[in-house]
């Protein structure tokens, strides 16, 4: 091989090895990039991804769902409920939360137990994850925030623009007693 | 297949035995070393392949754990890609790049030694990590995390071998381009060169952009493994869903990468025995390049499902069936180098025209699954499997054999046995079929992939494809057998074996002398 070609070897072979190091960085460019272009395109943003729109919904039906908690005299808890009613469509995932608080300096363990309004609203009442599924134990003055979400079932009936959830925080007769 | 090499080593004292193949800096050896690397890895891939299809000849599990099985699906995928397809390929860039445009060897021969040599290490880091604690990275080829994230050690070695890997190609393709760039005989315009040469420079382009991006994946994992980094780990605010937009946009050239090389070497064969020459040579290069810049911007045609708004999944859709523009560009000159050709059908013509029937399959189940809403139903099932098995086996791998059975002559010397040679055509085009074409029908009626049980509904499909598969196995024993014959001695094979074929590799005897082209040729 003749000493020009070699050289021009060489100085090809740099550029080339620069372009491969920068496509290693760009490799990790790559991470913010994807958010920039997701910014800058407005594509990718959850609330208006076409395809998660829930199809099972009843956006027709509007109903109001009035959520309270109550404690019964003497225990030293107090639950809080929501401070304003949500609005659910039948078919909808509905996810809110529910305070609970010891305020006595002894270890508690509570048991939620909800009644409706009307009745009949258990059946259609399709609870996901709820604080009242199991004990909650609670640490002397614990604060606790507690999830709650459902789904009013698509075959609750119509004619009912308002309902209602009762929670009442009773302790667990399980407690250990001092 | 160089036992006549040493005959013509005139005097340079170079190392025989074991040591002259660690030390070679020939680009005939390394392109043997090369081809040899992928046969072996081809076996390995190829029995784990025998072990799925046995495992999933019946419903039920029957010979491996499912954690096993998984292990089988992505060693088989890991190693066919990067341990058999590339290296085979490579080995032809190393034989036959020089040879075509008349360069006494490759650019950098030393470093040529070196992209060869830690292959091997690669390799034994794969096979290693099937004997460690928890068996082998078992999260399939495409690496995606959460899995891969969880898994024990092997998963480490996985990413050692994938870096490996990587620089082995990388350096490749610094060397293949530079020595088509540079060393070209006095004559050989870029628009001279043969085609086999183009597709190299623009696949090795395509390895130097995306070899790195992939590295940069796999070592982005290996952080979010050992050092607490959050690119992938939902649980510290990264998105694994990131993970797989980084590694289409290396994953998807690299299928070009594999099929690319394919299509040049097809390219040589069917002019040669078509005695025509080749169709539209300016538009399959122009072909070849636009199929590699588009191959840029289609990545998520892979991600259809992950929840992407539908303006994303319209633009991917239409930019992947783009695509098939040039690519039918491409059968459309085979097709018409071959109308009215004189044809006369060897081995490596064969396997040549399998490739153009059997790779179009492929290519239009690439465009069904390339529409978004059927991809939506299809995607991870079996009708996925059969399409890329369409454009990876009976395309790039029966590329590879045309390959082999065209240039044997000049590597060894000798004729390899034409009979036994067609045997194996005729016993691999057919079992390919019924191996692979049922599967199309399992994925249309849901049988979901990587996944070692299934509904009954599907036991009669998934044994025709067993038994279709144990016989492909077995026929590839017999080009073994083929190869094995045609080093150890048959006819003799002239300068020119086949009439029909152009080109300066042609021009040197059979087999082509250890040193070639030490003072250019002139090309007219
Ligand atoms: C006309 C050209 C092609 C089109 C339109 C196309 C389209 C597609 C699409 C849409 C997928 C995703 C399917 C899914 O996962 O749901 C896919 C998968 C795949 N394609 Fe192609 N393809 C084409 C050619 C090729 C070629 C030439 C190769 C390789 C030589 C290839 C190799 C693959 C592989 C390996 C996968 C599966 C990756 C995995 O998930 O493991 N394709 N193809
Ligand atoms: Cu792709």
């Amino acid at each position: 091989m003749s000493t020009s070609v070699a050289q021009a070897n060489r100085v090809l072979l740099r550029r080339l090895s620069l372009l491969a190091l920068a496509m290693f960085g760009f490799g990790f460019a790559l991470v913010p990039l994807y958010d920039v272009l997701c910014d800058i395109t407005g594509l990718n943003r959850g609330d208006i991804q076409a395809l998660a729109r829930n199809t099972q919904v009843d956006y027709s039906r509007p109903v109001r769902v009035d959520l309270v908690a109550s404690v019964p005299q003497g225990v030293p808890m107090r639950l809080t409920a929501p401070s304003r009613p949500v609005t659910a469509h039948p078919g909808e995932l509905v996810q809110t939360e529910f305070v609970l608080e010891n305020l006595s300096d002894r270890p508690l363990i509570a048991q939620a137990i909800p009644s409706y309004d009307p009745p009949l609203m258990a059946k259609y009442f399709k609870k996901i994850e709820c604080f009242c599924f199991r004990e909650q134990r609670l640490a002397p003055g614990e604060r606790r925030t507690m999830p709650l979400m459902f789904v009013l079932d698509q075959a609750m009936p119509a004619g009912l623009p308002t309902i209602a959830m009762a929670y009442t925080m009773y302790e667990s007769p399980s407690a250990p007693k001092r | 297949m160089q036992a006549h090499a040493l005959e013509h080593e005139h005097g340079h004292g170079a190392p025989s035995g074991l040591m002259r193949w660690v030390t070679t800096t020939n680009h005939k050896d390394i392109g043997t070393l090369y081809l040899w690397f992928a046969a072996v890895m081809f076996l390995l891939a190829g029995s784990m392949a025998m072990a799925i299809r046995a495992e999933l000849f019946q419903p039920g599990l029957q010979l491996v754990s499912p954690d096993f099985f998984n292990q089988l699906t992505t060693l088989h995928g890991l190693i066919m890609v990067f341990g058999v397809i590339m290296p085979a390929m490579t080995g032809f860039a190393n034989w036959q790049v020089p040879l075509m445009i008349g360069a006494p060897d490759m650019a950098f021969p030393r470093m040529n030694n070196w992209s060869f040599w830690i292959l091997p290490a690669a390799a034994i880091l794969l096979v290693i990590s099937l004997f460690l604690p928890g068996g082998a990275a078992a999260a399939g080829w495409t690496l995606y995390p959460p899995l891969f994230i969880q898994g024990g050690i092997s998963y480490d070695l996985t990413i050692f071998a994938i870096h490996i890997l990587g620089a082995s190609s990388i350096m490749g393709s610094l060397n293949i381009i530079t020595t088509i760039l540079n060393m070209r005989a006095p004559g050989m315009t870029l628009m001279k060169m043969p085609l086999f040469v183009w597709t190299w420079l623009i696949t090795a382009f395509l390895l130097i952009a995306v070899m790195p991006v992939l590295a940069g994946a796999v070592t982005m994992l290996l952080t979010d493994r050992n050092f607490d980094t959050h690119f992938f780990n939902a649980a510290g605010g990264g998105d694994p869903v990131l993970f797989q937009h980084v590694f289409w946009f290396f994953g998807h050239p690299e299928v070009y990468i594999l099929i690319l090389p394919a299509f040049g070497i097809v390219s040589q064969i069917i002019p040669t025995f078509a005695r025509k020459p080749l169709f539209g040579y300016a538009s399959m290069v122009y072909a070849t390049a636009s199929i590699a810049i588009l191959s840029f911007l289609v990545w998520a045609h892979h991600m259809f499902t992950v929840g992407m708004p539908a303006v994303g999944q319209l633009y991917f859709m239409y930019a992947t069936m783009l695509i098939a523009v040039p690519t039918g560009v491409k059968v459309f000159n085979w097709v018409a180098t071959m109308w009215r050709g004189s044809l006369t059908f060897e081995t490596p013509m064969l396997f040549a025209i399998a490739f153009v029937a059997l790779f179009t399959i492929g290519g239009f189940t690439g465009l069904v699954l390339a529409m978004a809403p059927v991809d939506i139903q299809l995607h991870d099932t079996y009708y996925v499997v059969a399409h890329f098995h369409y454009v990876l086996v009976s395309g790039a791998l029966f590329a590879i054999y045309a390959g082999v059975y065209y240039w044997l002559p000049k590597w060894t010397g000798h004729m390899y046995n034409e009979t036994l040679g067609k045997w194996h055509f005729w016993l691999s085009m057919i079992s390919f079929n019924v191996l692979f074409f049922p599967q199309h029908f399992l994925g249309l009626a849901g049988m979901p992939r990587r996944i070692p049980d299934y509904a009954v509904q599907f036991t009669e499909f998934n044994m025709i494809s067993s038994i279709g598969g144990f016989v492909f196995g077995a026929s590839q024993i017999l080009m073994l057998i083929v190869v094995l014959q045609c080093i150890r001695g048959g006819r003799k094979a002239e300068a020119k074996p086949w009439e029909g074929a152009q080109g300066l590799e042609w021009t040197v005897p059979s087999p082509a002398p250890y040193h070639t082209f030490e003072t250019p040729p002139v090309v007219k």
